[in-house]
């Protein structure tokens, strides 16, 4: 009785395996494997009235800043990663050609202020939100996140973790040029 | 480097987990609710220390989405709008439970087609082997 | 003791390892005894090289040198003797020494217990064996090599995490990799009968105690770890469908069906591709798991600190392992012929589903667990699996088998005896409803726990009537041969688990609570008072101790003493204090304090839990009994007519030519 074709099945089931496991090997190289796609991409940014950092009687909402695109960066005085993209933000304030504005995360405001004056403020504007109900609605978690928001007021990027010139340059930077060139 | 950071970032994730704690008395109106909201949050993902459920987890962030839900559970929302408003905000990945949706569906599909392929393969091995129960010799003998 | 001594030593067994998987093999094939002879002091020496190697890192850690990188990044002055020893395997260098001392512990019983094998057989077996530990020794000592120094040496060094320093790191990776390890000796066996060209099957017979064994330790080390994990992580589950763990269940699963599958080609010439295949995918999946671990491709709190050439050579390691073994069995798997008949309704026919049900399984975890991969890879973003999709589809993948289990040991080889199971079945669903009417009177309420009843009452009934049938039927002293009792114990042991799993699910009561001291609370049946918190202090630790005093009707039950430690590393770890019972746990933990002496606290009565480790324990015990039948032990020295697939003319000069 000859041999069963089925036999070679188990060999190329197995090699089909090898092959998605080196794909994912090599995809894990150039990916965080923590990243989760924000839902909120394209979508309007959550409303909000968050009191300013400089002077906590004054609210910043989302309707004020509607008009230009802007750049909202979560950050905290007790996030470490946070101290390594500062340097980074430090840098690239004026040159992202929109308004940096920093998002001071689940933080007492005097422990930030007192973290901006040590590491300098690379921000145009700081809002607090200390308790962090606002930021659930970006669907924060964790610090540093930034978001790209439109003039519309429609997020239209958002990565997590620092920020580093690479992915400034291969991401963030050709879509803050794509807003501009789109006139929104 | 840009690996390094993100190390960085799960590194300080996981030293703030281990400084705040799960538990986390709440206020509930009966056992029932109770165990409502445990069955609820262990099905739900805690997005910092990402293979721990929001019920066991320690990191601030879940605490604070357990008392989101635990108030949106007075508020008299169901699961479903519960659920729903979570995913919002962080995609289906909070959910433990994959949706049934077409990246799914090998998923969810995947083991019934491997259940029918082995089945049949049984099925053609028994008809195979197998014989009428009357031609098969005596076996002497201890039957172990 | 110089920790370079370590380095030679590896790359001494290194050499003797390459040896080992070629001189054998070639002496195999030729016919040469002298080579074949080798096989012996090969191993033997590799095995003295590892385990100095091993005592050369133990001893590094008992000396607290931390000019060695490894010791200084898991070890400091202040650790307990015990934790530095385990500590040892506490991270991914050490492991990896540790699974290659393990995998030459069993290659050394073989030589030692396998003295009556055929000679070419056994030379076959250790040399692929030895092509195993190559591999193993070529990956650490090019990307993990435990003794590289760290200069200029700390005074002291990191903190082991706290979370390991705890008696389940001394137990759970041991057991787990003896198991997982030892999947090796049946892989060896299965691709020394592929290569040997076997036809007849009498090589299954000595691979099932070697296979019954390992399956024992990987049950115990995964209910090591389930138990280590219930009490070390605070929040009373023990089990959570993490990657890691699903990859010491699979090769469980793979091994499960593997026992069954050798004992259908054992002893009745049955299933012989399958057990082959079975036997290859067993280690595969061992494999497959110290892949998964160490290649950084799944989130996990167990997952391994990884590094890109880990990743790759385990993967590249992997490849070259189970695809040069399922290409040699593609190429030479005996014909599917053979075996005796058997009819529908008899035992093999059950086996087979059990077979398919177990194997399913396995897959369908498998799927679950990679899953999330595919998404990413895929790029269709990040798609999230966990317990709510493997508990359901275990669940229903399961019950057949569960449903056919009692008829199993029951059924005849061969034969359909339906009068058999239909008494049988009469008598077990009586006892099944009349064990959920019990629960039902004792108060257990909802489906789920009455089910979960009655499917441990029908398992263990089954196990009860075929035991009280074989004492009626079988001779004085013949009653129960050691592989029938090892069926036994592990068939009642999964009763013993159903039991425990679906009770503590449904039946557990878990409340967080905050307290003033004074107060208390009642849970269940029992009352916690909270007496306050008081600070303590450890080895190398500092804590915050409660006191818990448990009554029930006013009676004292206990007194526990959850902690909150604070490690010299600056690491806080809680410590729940449990108080064990057969029929039911009292937990509590301690959150934190709220202010006024007020603290929060998590208190649980978990009915049944411990019987899913007892059931555990009975399967490993069923699985450690059947290695003790004398059906496997080889009387003389076994010569088999192996019939070789191609003719060897080589062979008869060369023995003639050693026996001159």
């Amino acid at each position: 009785m000859r041999k069963p074709v089925g036999r070679f099945v188990p060999l190329i089931v197995f090699a089909a395996l090898v092959v998605f496991f080196a794909v994912g090997l090599v995809w894990n190289q150039t990916h965080d494997a923590r990243f989760v796609p924000s839902p909120l991409i394209d979508k309007p940014a959550p409303a909000f009235r968050l009191p300013r950092l400089e002077n906590p009687t004054q609210f910043v909402t989302k309707a004020e800043l509607l008009g230009k695109p802007y750049l909202l960066n979560v950050f905290a005085s007790w996030c470490f990663a946070c101290g390594d993209e500062h340097p980074t933000l430090m840098a690239y304030r004026d040159r992202f050609g929109v308004p940096l504005i920093g998002y001071d995360y689940k933080d007492a405001p005097q422990d930030a202020r007192a973290w901006l004056q040590r590491h300098g403020d690379p921000y145009h504007e700081v809002i607090t939100d200390q308790s962090g109900g606002t930021a659930i609605d970006f669907g924060v978690y964790g610090a540093p996140e930034t978001y790209l928001i439109d003039a519309k007021g429609v997020i239209r990027y958002k990565h997590i973790g620092p920020l580093t010139p690479d992915v400034i340059a291969k991401e963030l930077e050709p879509k803050i040029r794509a807003l501009e060139g789109s006139g929104t | 480097m840009k690996r390094l950071l993100a190390i960085v970032f799960i590194v300080f994730a996981l030293a703030l987990g281990a400084a705040a704690f799960a538990i986390d008395p709440l206020p509930f109106k009966d056992n029932a609710q109770r165990d409502r909201f445990q069955h609820l949050t262990r099905e739900l993902r805690c997005m910092v220390c990402q293979d721990e459920s929001l019920l066991a987890s320690n990191a601030d962030f879940a605490k604070q989405l357990r008392r989101q839900i635990f108030d949106m559970m007075q508020q008299g929302k169901s699961d479903k709008e519960i659920k729903d408003w979570l995913v919002a905000r962080y995609s289906t990945f909070i959910l433990y439970d994959p949706p049934l949706a077409p990246s799914t569906i090998a998923l969810w599909f995947g083991t019934p087609a491997i259940l029918l392929a082995g089945g049949i393969v049984v099925v053609l091995l028994l008809r195979r082997r197998t014989r009428p129960a009357g031609s098969i010799a005596e076996d002497l003998g201890d039957d172990w | 003791m110089n920790p370079e001594l370590g380095q030679v030593a590896l790359i001494l067994a290194l050499l003797l390892s390459a040896l080992q998987c070629v001189l054998p093999i070639v002496g195999a094939w030729r016919g040469s005894r002298p080579l074949m002879a080798t096989a012996r002091s090969l191993a033997i020496g590799q095995f003295v090289f590892v385990a100095l190697a091993f005592g050369i890192l133990m001893w590094s850690f008992w000396t607290n040198d931390f000019s060695v990188a490894y010791v200084a990044q898991n070890s400091n002055l202040s650790l307990p003797w015990f934790y530095k020893l385990s500590g040892v395997w506490g991270a991914h260098e050490g492991s990896l020494l540790l699974w290659m001392l393990i995998l030459n512990l069993w290659t050394v019983a073989l030589v030692v217990f396998g003295t009556k094998l055929p000679e070419a057989f056994f030379s076959r077996v250790i040399g692929v064996l030895g092509f195993v530990a190559f591999g193993f020794l070529l990956y650490m000592i090019t990307t993990s090599n435990p003794f590289l120094r760290l200069l200029p040496a700390p005074a002291s060094g990191a903190d082991l995490n706290p979370v390991l320093q705890d008696p389940g790191l001394v137990f759970h990776p041991p057991t787990l990799y003896m198991g997982y390890v030892g999947f090796s000796v049946a892989f060896a066996f299965a691709i020394a009968s592929l290569l040997g060209g076997e036809l007849k099957s009498t090589w299954v017979r000595w691979a099932r105690p070697w296979t019954n064994l390992a399956w024992g330790f990987l049950t115990l080390g995964i209910v090591a770890g389930s138990a280590w994990a219930y009490y070390e992580l605070g929040w009373g589950g023990w089990w959570f469908w993490d990657p890691v763990e699903n990859a010491s269940f699979m090769p469980w699963l793979i091994g499960a069906a593997l026992i069954h599958a050798q004992a259908i080609t054992d002893k009745r010439d049955g299933l012989r591709a399958w057990t082959l295949l079975l036997s290859i995918f067993a280690f595969a999946f061992s494999l497959l798991g110290t892949f998964l671990v160490r290649s950084g491709l799944l989130t996990s709190v167990h997952a391994f600190a990884f590094a890109p050439a880990r990743g790759i050579f385990i993967l590249v390691y992997l490849a070259v392992v189970v695809g040069g073994s399922l290409l040699l069995y593609a190429l030479r798997a005996p014909k599917v012929t053979g075996g005796k008949s058997f009819a529908l309704a008899s035992r093999e026919t059950l086996m087979v589903i059990g077979n398919l049900m177990l194997t399913v399984a396995c897959a369908m975890v498998m799927l679950g667990t990679l899953y999330p991969l595919v998404g990413e890879a895929l790029n269709i973003g990040r798609i999230s699996v966990g317990p709510p999709y493997f508990g359901p589809l275990f669940l229903i993948l399961m019950t057949p088998l569960v449903l056919a289990l009692p008829f199993g040991p029951l059924s005849r080889w061969g034969k359909a005896d339906l009068g058999v199971w239909k008494r049988a079945l009469i008598r077990i669903v009586a006892l099944a409803v009349l064990a959920g009417i019990v629960a039902f009177v004792l108060r257990a309420r909802g489906w789920y726990q009455l089910l979960g009843v009655a499917a441990a009452t029908w398992v263990m009934a089954g196990v009860a009537l075929f035991a009280i049938k074989r004492w009626r039927e079988a001779p004085r002293g013949k009653r129960y041969p050691f592989e029938m009792l090892g069926m036994m114990l592990a068939h009642f042991g999964i009763g013993v688990f159903i039991a425990g799993a679906i009770l503590t699910r449904s039946m557990s009561v878990e409340q967080d609570v905050s307290m003033k001291p004074g107060a208390s609370v009642d849970v269940g049946a029992y009352d916690f008072h909270f007496n306050g918190v008081a600070e303590t202090q450890g080895p190398n630790y500092r804590a915050q101790q409660g006191t818990v005093v448990i009554t029930r009707n006013g009676k004292h039950v206990v007194t526990l003493h959850p902690q909150k430690r604070t490690y010299v590393g600056g690491q806080v770890q809680t410590e729940a204090a449990i108080q064990a019972g057969v029929f039911r746990d009292l937990y509590v933990s301690l959150g934190d304090s709220i202010g006024g002496g007020a603290w929060s606290l998590r208190v649980y009565d978990k009915p049944f839990v411990r019987w899913i480790w007892g059931g555990g324990v009975l399967m490993m015990l069923g699985g450690f009994a059947v290695v003790l039948d004398k059906r496997f032990r080889l009387k003389r020295a076994v010569e088999p007519e192996t019939v070789r697939a191609k003719p060897e003319p080589a062979a008869p000069r060369k023995l003639a030519e050693g026996e001159a």
